[in-house]
């Protein structure tokens, strides 16, 4: 329930795009400002999706599928760049390592989203909303390198040098987790590293899939979590590149609280 | 989180870093898992085929040129489909240019229904609760979610006050939530 009571029942409009021009603008400028009705506006947004469910499930025709794919093979494109370059090794350097590596992240997230606003929207009050998001977004990743209460783990090789490294920065109470790896071995074919989170009881949660760069380096930035997961460790197994519910042994690298 | 949602999401992340990668075989397997979700809302909205596959291909043409625009830390991909899905299908209903853009489109972590049992079970249940309403307020929910109309259309075609309407619409999605956070 948003604080904010009369906005409310606008809220459920606008998650269905059914509240019109000038409530709607009247609405964007609110919640340009007012981040509990913005959660409120996705929790409603996910709401919509439950009563899309209740449409009967045709399959689509056989030809849509090949019509589809033809179009994709009509527009190759060149991949996006995951990785970040191999800095220095010291835990000193990691932690220049780290911030240049989330600045990096936060510069390249910040850059697509400003380009695409350019394109799409008209509307002062509409970007003033998106650049809220965006500081949001940057406050979000950023909290697990800078906060007090994030939990900073570091994970070593299981065996002798040269010692890959992965660093985990993860604060539990928003569910945000930043991940840093160097050295890491190159991957058979078809295979990519995955970094599981291990609570203090249950089994260990899918926490991203990486695959590290020329110079062994790569990360992860906040993926997909159940709220509120405590961590107990980190550890990364490797896995075919479509990911595992359940690590495929040996661990290669494991990592506590420090 | 049950073992099924971990898959999905896990699988879901994969197809986006796949997309993310130009890799084509993403594309196939996002097709594969989530093209009856993409079809099925709409046909419910245009009620045409053809237009409809035209809608299912826009969708997924659009995440393939623009995989970024979804974020996996956010929801699942199924029900951000569906979301896309029906508002570029409630735009070509109603031939009006699309007002949202799909990186604005940013669900809160919603239930994952990847599998075809799993969402079988939740449509079953979305059908319950649905069923459950007075027939004022779901007739009200569907119009708007359905059919696009605003709150003042779905007044003047129902003869009743404007808060009246707005108040139902909300209290249905609100009750949607609350069978499914149980």
């Amino acid at each position: 329930m948003t604080q904010h009571e009369q906005y409310a029942e606008d809220l459920a409009l606008y998650a269905l795009d059914a509240l019109p021009g000038e409530e709607r603008a009247k609405l964007d400028r609110h919640l340009s400002t007012c981040a509990s009705c913005r959660l409120e506006l996705e929790q409603l947004r996910a709401d919509t999706a439950l009563l899309a469910l209740s449409a009967a499930a045709p399959r689509a025709p056989q030809r849509a599928r090949q019509s589809l794919l033809d179009a994709v093979a009509h527009e190759p494109r060149i991949p996006v760049a995951v990785s970040q370059p191999a800095l220095g090794r010291s835990w000193w350097a990691w932690l220049g390592w780290a911030a240049t590596a989330a600045i990096l992240i936060f510069a390249v997230s910040l850059w697509r989203e400003n380009s695409a606003l350019k394109q799409t929207l008209a509307l002062a009050g509409s970007q003033a909303a998106e650049s809220m998001q965006q500081l949001e977004d940057l406050r979000k990743i950023a909290a697990p390198l800078l906060e007090p209460a994030a939990q900073r783990m570091t994970l070593v090789a299981a065996k002798a040098p040269p010692q890959p490294q992965g660093k985990a920065f993860y604060l539990r109470n928003r569910g945000s987790l930043v991940f840093l790896a160097s050295n890491m071995p190159a991957l058979p074919p078809q295979k990519a590293y995955e970094l599981w989170l291990i609570p203090a009881s249950g089994a260990p949660v899918p926490a991203g899939m990486f695959k590290p760069d020329a110079h062994g380096s790569a990360s992860v930035v906040n993926p997909p979590l159940p709220a509120g997961a405590e961590a107990k460790a980190f550890a990364v197994t490797v896995e075919n590149e479509a990911g595992a519910a359940t690590p495929t042994m040996p661990i290669v690298m494991v990592g506590a609280g420090e | 989180m049950s073992s099924p949602q971990r898959q999905g999401i896990s699988a879901d992340l994969a197809i986006v870093t796949g997309l993310k990668s130009g890799d084509q075989r993403a594309m196939a397997e996002l097709y594969d898992r989530y093209s009856s979700v993409v079809y099925s809302v709409a046909l419910r909205v245009l009620g045409d085929t053809g237009a409809a596959e035209d809608v299912l291909q826009e969708v997924f043409l659009q995440l393939w040129r623009k995989p970024s625009a979804f974020d996996a830390a956010r929801g699942s991909l199924g029900s951000w489909l569906s979301v896309i899905t029906r508002n570029r299908a409630i735009d070509t209903l109603r031939k009006r240019r699309p007002e949202t853009d799909i990186e604005d489109v940013v669900l809160s972590v919603a239930p994952d229904f990847a599998g075809d049992a799993e969402r079988a079970r939740a449509a079953e249940k979305a059908r319950g609760v649905l069923g459950a309403m007075s027939p004022a307020q779901r007739s009200a929910l569907e119009m708007a979610y359905w059919e696009g109309m605003s709150h003042s259309e779905i007044a003047d075609r129902t003869g009743e006050p404007l808060g009246t309407i707005k108040t139902r619409i909300r209290a249905g999605l609100l009750a949607l939530r609350k069978a499914f956070q149980t």
